[in-house]
């Protein structure tokens, strides 16, 4: 028993009062112990840490370097695998040892305010789990899609290089700071560590960006449902699933979720199957073909609805079917890459990159790129989530590496997926889909004409690849279907065929992936309304005390009516633009999710900093210094550039003068309705994007005062809740090392009866 | 013969405990396994009046109506 020979040997912390083993049983493994197991370099852990690094930089040069016509698929997901192994191993380890000091002889929140339900201690390998299934949406998988049109090397270094240093650092330092204060969320952070004025910005900001992310989401949503009348009819028939599951669960079998679950899931595949009969018959698509002005409202009445009706009728049931189909298919699509490895003929960085004329989303490589792919990279939202749920469900502290760090390398391998899909298809047919049809007219002559006259190299389409592709996904036309989904769905489709089905099951496929990629936007959206609706009230309740007893019904359909008209007015604005709707709106997303993870960056520095942790300081300092410089200047050229392409103010100007001088149409208006449709969009725009931009700043200014104030005062503070004794043991990582085998061994070894009671109440 | 009936009896063993505890797996991420875990939970501290344990069926009753108070995110 290494743990008991050697009490009290280092750890110098607050919490040197914790014994490190109570009762007869260690509660963690002796830091001596795990230290000598991470420095023993064994000749086999010295090879296979080769096997790793030698195959990674193979597959970098394979990318980077090696340009033959085509670049094989595997060499993305070998590339990412040993990136993220490195970096999990390396990096993660360095942040826990010097920033973060995790100590398993504390008690988690969900040991010591364990109630059974809210907390409550969850096996780590379920808790990844959860927390992937809760970060992971559609955000990773559309973002890489917009952003292939600069070929495929930029993006993949910022998933795989940012995720590291970025992304999977935010969300693994909130979780654990979170998790050192109770579960306390994102804001209650931000007003502990910046104060009133750093606080109450963060909180603005938050809700603002919220407001934008649900708005863009369902877009997303209605760009693919548009004029597709089998996706309309197969979306559609979730909800009386997601009804039926909820019932059955709360009346005939509450508790059997997994049962329920895989019912649903049967019902799906055959509301999907439905969808193309229903499609082919003349009253399905007359009465299912619906155009984007419809969809959105549909969206906008559901989203109302869906956030006033009790949770267990819609959105806990669409949950648990939306888990399932997320971690179930997301693994489906790694396997059948593993195995397929399409070639990839997009180039390695297209021209777009450079001149930012790019038809999918406008603007340079540097800022835009970074703010195109959020999700997968870097994305703020996560921090409302690891500041939330998982917090109150983890075991012991040193999980929080595997869960936070772990889970987010998770969804940038999803991002990574969803860009090899996005490539695998042919170039033409990209830009076919992804350009705006104020651009191409929304007719496959048009995209044809528009897509040859891009001059790219090597790119030639023809009208015939265009209409066969339609017909062989079950769809009237795949010109201008903007958004990334349907792109996604045309490339999981042909990838998945050559594994199951072969082209006959093109079409299933296809809405497949629209179902997936449907039924986690609208949760995202029910679920943001919700959020978004209790902070409103929240804030209401400062002014009209009422609004706070959130079970006073008119008040909580007041607060969701506003919520749900804001992120409504967004929408309807994206589906009527005239120039596109995702190609301007999508990048004020990225914008609101990077200026929401250079929120959560600066809470963590201002805690890193009371602490008086300077020399690690540049851990967090790294990611919030690109975070912000990029989401910044981002915004400065969307609001102050002279380009109309880029800057919503030059837009805004070109389009009023041309009404000013009378004309009856500009650029891609044909209108004089259609003129100042432009004119107030772009203003909206510009005004949300200086709103952001503002906030943030203020945000980053208290952060760095904070900052300063704890170094002129060697601060050593801590908001912290104080250190309470942990009764249990766990493991840290998926994997058990040798001591915690050992310990593990000894706690198997005590009947379950015998073993000592968890604190809690 | 009796070493390869052996064989396939112990394989049939693994499998069965693989397939448990995929089974396992799956009941808790899904949330299925709540109910188990907060009647261990009430167990180890004895039962009060003020909180009795409830039933299966008001315990899931009880777990919505507290989402519906405290809705959680999910990410885009």
């Amino acid at each position: 028993m290494g743990a008991r020979s050697r009490l009290n040997t280092s750890i110098p912390d607050e919490s040197q009062a914790l014994q490190r083993i109570p009762h007869d049983l260690a509660v963690a493994v002796d830091p001596d112990d795990l230290e000598a197991h991470d420095r023993n370099w064994t000749p086999l852990k010295i090879a296979i840490w080769a096997a790793i690094s030698l195959l990674g930089g193979l597959s970098w040069v394979m990318l980077a370097v090696v340009r033959g016509e085509t670049v094989n698929a595997i060499w993305f997901v070998f590339a990412a695998i040993c990136t993220y192994l490195i970096g999990y191993r390396f990096y993660s380890n360095y942040i826990e040892k010097h920033l973060l000091k995790p100590d398993d002889r504390r008690a988690t929140p969900a040991e010591y305010k364990a109630d059974g339900k809210d907390f409550a201690a969850t096996d780590r390998r379920v808790l990844f789990g959860h927390h992937f299934a809760a970060i992971a949406g559609a955000g990773p998988l559309v973002g890489p899609v917009l952003a292939a049109q600069m070929g495929f090397l930029p993006g993949t270094i910022w998933i795989i290089v940012g995720v590291v240093f970025a992304g999977a650092v935010q969300d693994y330092l909130v979780l654990y700071f979170s998790m050192r204060r109770g579960g306390r969320s994102l804001g209650q952070m931000a007003r502990d560590e910046l104060g009133v004025i750093g606080g109450t910005a963060a909180l603005i900001a938050t809700l603002v960006i919220m407001v934008i992310i649900v708005a863009i989401l369902a877009l997303v949503v209605t760009n693919a449902l548009a004029e597709s009348p089998w996706g309309v009819f197969s979306v559609g028939m979730t909800i009386p699933i997601a009804l039926f599951m909820g019932c059955y669960l709360r009346f005939l079998r509450p508790g059997k979720i997994t049962e329920i679950s895989i019912i649903g899931f049967v019902l799906l595949l055959a509301a999907i199957i439905g969808g193309g009969a229903v499609a082919g018959t003349e009253w399905g698509t007359a009465l299912f073909t619906l155009d984007k002005v419809t969809i959105a409202w549909g969206i906008i009445i559901y989203g109302f609805i869906a956030a006033i009706l009790p949770v267990w009728l819609l959105l806990a049931p669409r949950d648990y079917l939306s888990t399932f189909m997320k971690v179930g298919t997301i693994g489906m699509l790694a396997v059948a890459i593993i195995i397929i490895r399409p070639e990839i003929t997009a180039p390695a960085v297209s021209e777009f990159a450079a001149n930012g004329a790019g038809p999918v989303v406008s603007g340079n490589l540097f800022p835009f790129l970074f703010v195109t792919i959020a999700c997968g990279a870097l994305s703020g939202f996560h921090a409302l989530i690891a500041s939330g749920t998982t917090p109150k469900l983890i075991q012991k502290e040193r999980q929080t590496r595997f869960i936070g760090y772990g889970g987010m390398l998770m969804e940038s391998f999803v991002a990574i997926m969803a860009l090899v899909a996005a490539l695998s298809i042919d170039r033409g047919l990209y830009f076919a889909m992804n350009s705006p049809a104020a651009l191409t007219g929304g007719t496959i002559e048009g995209a044809v004409a528009f897509v040859n006259g891009l001059g790219m190299t090597g790119v030639n389409i023809n009208t015939d690849l265009l209409a066969q592709t339609a017909k062989d996904v079950g769809e009237a036309t795949i010109v201008s279907r903007t958004g990334g989904a349907p792109t996604l769905a045309v490339g999981l489709a042909h990838i998945m065929q050559q594994l199951v089905g072969g082209p006959a099951m093109m079409s299933f496929w296809y809405h497949f992936a629209i179902m997936f990629e449907a039924l986690f936007i609208l949760t995202a959206v029910d679920a943001g309304t919700r959020v978004a609706r209790f902070m409103m009230q929240d804030s209401l309740g400062n002014f009209f005390p009422k609004f706070k007893e959130t079970s006073w019904r008119p008040g909580a359909w007041v607060a969701t009516a506003i919520m749900v008209a804001a992120w409504g007015a967004v929408l309807i604005m994206g589906v009527t633009d005239p120039l596109g709707g995702i190609n301007t709106l999508f990048p004020l997303f990225g914008i609101a999710n990077q200026l929401l993870a250079a929120i959560a960056l600066a809470v963590c520095m201002a805690i890193v900093a009371k602490r008086g942790l300077f020399k690690y300081l540049w851990v967090v300092a790294l990611p919030l210094g690109f975070a912000s410089v990029i989401t910044i200047y981002a915004s400065f050229l969307k609001i102050f550039s002279t380009v109309p392409g880029i800057g919503y103010f030059a837009q805004n100007r070109a389009f009023s003068a041309a009404l000013a001088d009378g004309k009856t149409s500009f650029g891609t208006a044909p209108s004089v309705e259609a003129m100042e449709a432009v004119v107030r969009n772009t203003m909206v725009q510009g005004v949300l994007s200086i709103v952001f931009v503002v906030l943030t700043i203020i945000v980053i200014i208290t952060t760095i005062q904070a900052t300063i104030r704890a170094y002129r005062k060697h601060s050593n503070a801590t908001s912290e809740d104080a250190a309470v004794q942990s009764k249990i043991f766990a493991p840290a990582g998926f994997v058990m090392t040798p001591p915690e085998k050992k310990l593990q061994a000894e706690w198997d070894a005590v009947p379950v009866g015998k073993r000592p009671k968890t604190a809690g109440h | 013969m009796t070493a390869s009936v052996g064989g396939g009896a112990s394989f049939r063993l693994l499998l069965g405990a693989r397939a448990r505890r995929v089974r396992w797996w799956v009941r808790a991420l899904m949330g299925e396994d709540a109910y188990d875990k907060y009647v261990l939970h009430h167990e180890m501290y004895a039962p009060d009046a003020a909180h009795p344990l409830m039933t299966e069926r008001e315990f899931w009753r009880d777990q919505t109506d507290r989402q519906d108070q405290n809705p959680q995110g999910r990410c885009c």
